[in-house]
């Protein structure tokens, strides 16, 4: 390679490695706000912001799921498979909201320790299967775990 | 292997190749379409939980992985035509960039027509979408810069410049959902290994509709670049040539 070129081809490495460089720093620096939500372990260990809004997630504990008599109004538990928080929220839910379903809750703490959401959505697993399928594998007991039991700690 | 690529950086030789190749990308493509769209929208199966709502995927995730990829080759076209100067893979860059917008728009416009019905609403402001919200703008960018000089070949550097600050943004796109907790969920496939589940009866149709957005992609691009080439070589003798002989 002539030398001019050879220059040219080390300035845009430079380029690359500088700005990935910076860029790693900042999303490092940036690391809570990327995230979309936290986890009820998360908020357990009191890093749950306690004056404003927040979101957290996790799977709806099967069992815990109650409605009050107005239809509308619904109570249930979120787990990440280590801790528990237990969510108050009134208003339709998504469609995909059943238990065992990952859901992410918008709202804030209160004081009893139980969060209040003014939003809920449910969040989709990275497994798409035919109900045929399904029904199989909940009968043989091989049903692929939703990413938000397996993920733990595996975080940044 | 180094000499056809020199051959094929020369604005003539590129129209007489792309013009042999043209037809049989043509074909691939239309067939890959033919298969993988009836496959994909009407005899998969749907969904155990999403029901007829995941065939979304089958346009979504091909236009996300577009979107990626077109970036990728543009800003490789921008590097090789800061270092080695050749014209011709100014013009492959100059050409990708509203293809792969396109890409990115639709992989926005369909992942928000899904989220909706599934995750209860149009937009969250994850990881996710909102760096593949960025890839929008690099795209939209590129193409604002590369019009808005006069010189060419200073609109073509600086362009590609822009091209390789963005590319940084590509890791954070493919890695979000792993790095970060999102609403939208992990990867299933990468390449050929799969991460997640997806059950074969829905696996190939998505993997024959991404070399359906592929070929698409290799067809629109060798077509936009042709017409770039001639605009660009318009004053040289083997257009006239060729212009003045039909």
């Amino acid at each position: 390679m002539r030398p001019k070129r050879k220059r040219r081809l080390y300035l845009v490495a430079l380029l690359l490695v500088g700005v990935g460089g910076a860029a790693a720093l900042a999303l490092t620096a940036f690391e809570q706000n990327l995230r979309y939500f936290i986890t009820p372990t998360e908020i357990v260990d009191g890093k749950a912001p306690k004056d404003r809004a927040f979101r957290t997630g996790g799977l709806v504990k099967p069992g815990t799921v109650k409605r009050a008599e107005d239809g509308v109004t619904v109570g249930f538990t979120v787990t990440d498979n280590v801790n528990d928080t237990r969510i108050a929220y009134k208003g339709i839910l998504p469609d995909l909201f059943r238990e065992g379903q990952g859901i992410v809750a918008n709202g804030r703490m209160r004081a009893d320790g139980v969060f209040v959401a003014n939003e809920v959505l449910a969040k989709h697993d990275e497994n798409y299967m035919p109900p045929e399928v399904a029904q199989s594998l909940k009968q043989a007991g091989a049903m692929p775990e939703h990413e938000m039991g397996r993920k733990q700690g595996n975080k940044l | 292997m180094w000499v056809w690529f020199h051959k094929l950086g020369s604005p003539r030789y590129f129209w007489g190749f792309s013009q042999k190749l043209m037809p049989w990308l043509i074909m691939a493509c239309c067939l890959a379409f033919l298969i993988g769209l009836p496959w994909a929208l009407v005899f998969s199966p749907a969904d155990y939980q999403q029901g007829e709502t995941v065939r979304i995927m089958y346009i979504h995730v091909p236009a996300a992985m577009m979107s990626m990829m077109i970036y990728v080759v543009m800003a490789s076209a921008g590097a090789v035509n800061l270092i080695w100067r050749i014209k011709l893979a100014e013009l492959v860059a100059a050409a990708s960039a509203p293809i792969g917008a396109s890409f990115t728009l639709l992989a926005l416009i369909t992942g928000s027509l899904w989220g909706k019905p599934m995750w209860g609403t149009w937009w969250a402001w994850d990881a996710r979408l909102t760096s593949e919200l960025i890839l929008l703008f690099l795209y939209l960018g590129f193409i604002a810069l590369y019009n808005a000089i006069e010189d060419r070949r200073s609109a073509g550097r600086a362009a590609a410049i822009l091209a390789l600050v963005g590319v940084v943004n590509i890791p954070i796109i493919h890695y979000s959902v792993e790095w970060w907790f999102t609403l939208h969920q992990g990867p299933t496939t990468q390449g050929m290994r799969v991460g997640g589940s997806i059950d074969p009866s829905m696996r190939y149709p998505l993997f024959t509709m991404m070399i359906a957005f592929n070929l698409f992609y290799v067809m629109t691009l060798i077509k936009r670049t042709r017409t770039l080439v001639l605009q660009q070589e318009r004053n040289s003798g083997w257009v006239r040539e060729m212009v003045g002989s039909r």
